[in-house]
Parts: C-alpha cells; sequence; structure tokens
C-alpha cells in the first residue's frame, strides 16, 4: 500500500507529540481506542478562558495514517473554539491525507478523540457532556 | 557495499540462485518439449530433465523418486493431500487432527472438508507453539485417518517434534502429513527418520521459481494412496494430471540440489546473525520473542515490541527494509496474526510484531543496519506511544476502561 505524502509527512515529522497536564482545568483528554484493535490516541487541548484552543498535544499507538490522523487532528484544534473542534468531520481528515478506503476508520478515531478532550474539558468545567450521533463507520 | 532495499522475508519468498535460472534456461526456448512426448526427441530431453529433478529433490528429503508427484505449489499440495487421503480413505473414516497454527492452505482445505462431512480436531498449541504430545495422542480415534502437522512454522519459525508425533501415529495406524514448506532446504528432513507419509514442499521458498511444488507420497510400510484432485491425462502416476512445468521442475530440483549441500554451511551461518539480530533487539525494553527459541529455524525471529504498533514501525524503514507484521493493519482481513493470537499473545502483542526471516544472501553488514533502522523507530514510536507513557507511570494497562469505537 502506498502512502500519501502527507500521510509521510506527518508521520516523519509529527506536529505536536506530547503531553499536558491532565491534572489542569483547563486541559481536556481524549483517551479513545483500545490496544486489543491495534489503535489508541490520546488527545488533549489547553483550552483559554475564552473557550479558544491555545494548544493541542497527541501521542497515538496505531499504524501510519493512525499517527496521520491524530497529528492532523492538533493542528486543526489549534486556534479554533471548542464549540467549532467539535465540528471536525472525519471525512475532512480522509481527504486532507488521501486515505484509501481500509484507513477511513483510523480518521473516525481521531474525531472520537477530539470529541472526547472537548467533553472532559466541558466536564471538568461544570458544562454539561455533549452526545454525538454514532458517526456511520465505512 | 550495502546495497538497499534489504531483503529480510524469506519466509515470505525468496529470490531464485542464479544457478536455478541458468538450469532452467534452456527449457524455455531449446529444450521445450512436452514431458509426455513419448514419440520424439523434444519429449525424450524433457522427461530425462524431469526425471532428474525427480532425483534431486527425493534425495533432499531421501525419498525414492517414484514418491515424488508434482504440483503447482504447497497449497495445490496440502490440498492433494488432506483431500486425497480423506477421499481415498473414506470407509477408514472421516477425522482429521490438525492444528491451529497451521497454514491457511491447510486450515482452509479442513474447514472445506468439514462442509462434507469430515470430523476435524483442532488442537491448540502451547505457548511456545509447539503441540502437547498427550493432548495429540488422546485425540486419536478409531476413525481417525490423518494427522496433519506442520514441519516448520511460517510466522515464529518453531520446529515440530515430527519423529515424536509420527512415532505416536504409527502407534495407532494412523497417516502423517506435513507441510514441510518452511523446513525443507533450511533443516534436515528425512521421510523415513522423521516418519512422515505425505509431504508437502515448494520451490519458491528455497531460492527456487514460484509455481512449483510437490507432494511426496509415501510408496512403501505403508503404501499410501490420494485421490487426484486435477483429472485429466493421468499425469504422475494418475494422482496430478497436467502437462508438466518443465522449467519449473528443472529449478525445483537445481534449488533442492543447491539445498542439500549448502543448508549446513547456510544454517550456521544464519544462526549466528539471527542470534545477533535477536540479542540487539531484546535489549530494547520490553522486546519479547514469540515462539520457541529452542526448537526453531535458524534463520527466522518473531518479536513483539510492546507499546508500538506493527505497521507503524515498518513505515520507519520499509523503503530500506522487507519486513512483515503480525499486525491487523498489514494483513488484508485487519485480523490481528492468528498464529500469534494462538500462542495466547494479547491482541496488543500481536499488533507490535515484526517477522524476520534471513537468507542465503543475507550479510552481516545489512543485519547491522537494521539492528540500527529498527532500534531507531522503535525507540522514536515510543516517545509518540501513549500506551508507552502509561508504561513508564507505572499505569495498570489491565484496569483502563477503553473507549474503542
Amino acid at each position: 500500500m502506498a502512502y500519501s505524502d502527507k500521510v509521510l509527512e506527518h508521520y516523519n515529522n509529527p506536529k505536536n507529540v506530547g503531553t499536558l497536564d491532565k491534572s489542569k482545568n483547563n486541559v481536556g483528554t481524549g483517551l479513545v481506542g483500545a490496544p486489543e484493535c491495534g489503535d489508541v490516541m490520546r488527545l488533549q487541548i489547553e483550552v483559554g478562558d475564552d473557550g479558544t484552543i491555545r494548544d493541542a498535544k497527541f501521542k497515538t499507538f496505531g499504524c501510519g495514517s493512525a499517527i496521520a490522523s491524530s497529528s492532523l487532528a492538533t493542528e486543526w484544534l489549534k486556534g479554533k473554539n471548542i464549540e467549532e473542534a467539535i465540528k471536525i468531520d472525519n471525512m475532512e481528515i480522509v481527504e486532507e491525507l488521501n486515505l484509501p478506503p481500509v484507513k477511513i476508520h483510523c480518521s473516525v478515531l481521531a474525531e472520537d478523540a477530539i470529541k472526547a478532550a472537548v467533553n472532559d474539558y466541558r466536564k471538568k468545567n461544570g458544562l454539561p457532556e455533549l452526545t454525538f450521533e454514532e458517526s456511520i463507520v465505512h | 557495499m550495502l546495497q538497499l532495499p534489504i531483503y529480510l522475508d524469506h519466509n515470505a519468498t525468496t529470490p531464485c540462485d542464479p544457478r536455478v535460472v541458468e538450469a532452467m534456461l534452456p527449457y524455455f526456448t531449446q529444450a521445450f518439449g512436452n514431458a509426455a512426448s513419448r514419440n520424439h526427441p523434444f519429449g525424450w530431453q524433457a522427461e530425462e530433465a524431469v526425471d532428474y529433478a525427480r532425483e534431486q529433490v527425493a534425495q533432499l528429503i531421501g525419498a525414492d523418486p517414484k514418491e515424488i508427484i508434482f504440483t503447482s505449489g504447497a497449497t495445490e499440495a496440502d490440498n492433494l493431500a488432506i483431500k486425497g487421503v480423506f477421499e481415498m480413505y473414506a470407509t477408514k473414516g472421516n477425522h482429521i487432527i490438525t492444528c491451529n497454527i497451521e497454514h491457511k492452505a491447510v486450515l482452509d482445505t479442513c474447514k472445506h472438508l468439514e462442509k462434507e462431512g469430515a470430523e476435524i480436531t483442532y488442537l491448540t498449541v502451547k505457548p511456545n507453539g509447539l503441540v502437547d504430545l498427550q493432548e495429540l495422542e488422546a485425540a486419536i480415534r478409531p476413525n481417525t485417518i490423518l494427522i496433519a502437522l506442520m514441519y516448520a512454522n511460517n510466522e515464529i519459525g518453531t520446529v515440530m517434534p515430527m519423529q515424536e508425533i509420527s512415532r505416536i501415529a504409527r502407534k495407532h495406524g494412523v497417516l502423517v502429513f506435513s507441510d514441510a514448506t518452511q523446513a525443507i532446504g533450511k533443516i534436515p528432513v528425512d521421510v523415513n527418520k522423521d516418519g512422515i507419509d505425505l509431504m508437502a514442499m515448494t520451490a519458491h521458498k528455497m531460492y527456487g521459481p514460484k509455481g512449483i511444488g510437490a507432494l511426496y507420497v509415501r510408496r512403501k510400510n505403508p503404501r499410501v494412496k490420494v485421490t487426484a484432485q486435477m483429472d485429466g491425462g493421468g499425469h504422475e502416476r494418475g494422482m496430478r494430471s497436467g502437462t508438466l512445468n518443465v522449467p519449473g521442475i528443472v529449478g525445483f530440483g537445481k534449488a533442492c540440489e543447491l539445498c542439500r549441500l549448502e543448508m549446513e554451511s547456510d544454517a550456521q551461518r544464519l544462526g549466528v546473525l539471527r542470534d545477533k539480530l535477536e540479542a540487539a533487539l531484546l535489549g530494547l525494553e520490553e522486546a519479547y520473542v514469540n515462539g520457541d527459541r529452542d526448537h526453531r529455524l535458524p534463520h527466522v525471529s518473531n518479536i513483539s515490541f510492546k507499546y508500538v504498533e506493527g505497521e507503524g514501525l515498518l513505515m520507519g524503514f520499509n523503503k530500506e527494509i522487507a519486513l512483515s507484521s503480525g499486525s491487523a493493519c498489514t494483513s488484508a482481513s485487519l485480523e490481528p496474526s492468528y498464529v500469534l493470537k494462538a500462542l495466547g499473545l494479547g491482541d496488543d502483542l500481536a499488533h507490535s510484531s515484526l517477522r524476520f526471516g534471513l537468507g542465503r544472501y543475507t550479510t552481516e553488514e545489512q543485519i547491522d543496519y537494521t539492528i540500527a533502522q529498527v532500534s531507531r523507530t522503535v525507540t522514536k514510536l515510543r516517545e509518540m506511544s501513549p500506551l508507552w507513557e502509561m508504561y513508564k507511570e507505572g499505569v495498570d494497562m489491565d484496569s483502563v476502561a477503553w473507549q474503542a469505537h
């Protein structure tokens, strides 16, 4: 399977690898996936008082496409408001990275990770957690 | 001078030895006759070449040339052996014993026969990849007609105790079939010393061409017969019809001869290189060898690197080094390796595995380069892995409530 240049770029030079302090109130942590599935993503966001995501970090256990999807997600999250963040759709990741059909589930997991991180932040800050419609997995 | 890419996936296939190709060439354009053409020199020439190759193959495994049936490869030989015995010995019984780490060519054939009334016992291997001999004996019934156990496993390289297996089988009057694809030409295999009645082999795993293999079918003590699966002309003593692939057969014969002569020195040299590679990679924390390390082919190593995923690992160097992985992401079915799962490995370790298969042309320089690249990539991916971070912090990952999608 040939990887797209963009996937390779994220794999070779991943953006925003790291860890934020999850005990802080303005940090939301999303941990999705499972070791048995071969895919685990941890996405973290640091949110400013105005609801803007000031920083985002990720760590991923998974294939090149999973790493690229989560790396891309952190890039897109920075500077967005948490309301906008949850609107990121996995198909946008698929298009940007040219993911083949067999790798679409990696982008779905990245979308899940974003939502989990936002919900974690909301929970910590007394906001109600959002529920999302089950996305269609290809 | 180190030439890239390096090939370390010899369990998948091997390059043809140039001497094999040289032996084959005349049979494409000059001595191109059909070996079954009995009435002219073109046919006689082809037949002579086939006879000679048959002897070369037989010599490698301690058999009589009459016991070699040429096929299109090991998959066909597996089918012929299992289906052929099932049909031929139907009045004697319908029970076959095999194990859960066999190649798909054996497992899928067994599954097919279950639909035709066969009863199949799939023995569970021990965590080291070997069958439990007591379990094997206990599984034998009055209606058991065949024990089908692979000589050496393609993913983890473990070698079954064939002599003990056949002793048990003979005690109960059951035939022994072994898919010896990975073992032939790498370690000494003798159908009489090992007590094997049917054996599958293929050329492309032993520096021969793809598309040619053979089924060994014992003729004495006992005389074994198989019902043909390919009808039409009665070639190969009525057991496998079809015009013989003369160039392929010549190549296969030559490959067998070269292995017979060079096997011992190759095994010794590769064993040293494999051990060097393994020792260096096990030096990375949380790296585990899969399968028994003693009863194993000398040139194979299957290692899991905990907390990093196999396809991601391969991406770090797959343009320079050819390897394979047991990860789900690298399989067409998106299932992790069933062989590794059968060992009792957690799925996460199956996803984290790399299979190294060294070969005749592997050099120490290639091994040193591989050690460096794999180590570098494992380290880099661990820095990016949330599981590695959790491990380092002492988190008990079995207690985490994972949210799988």
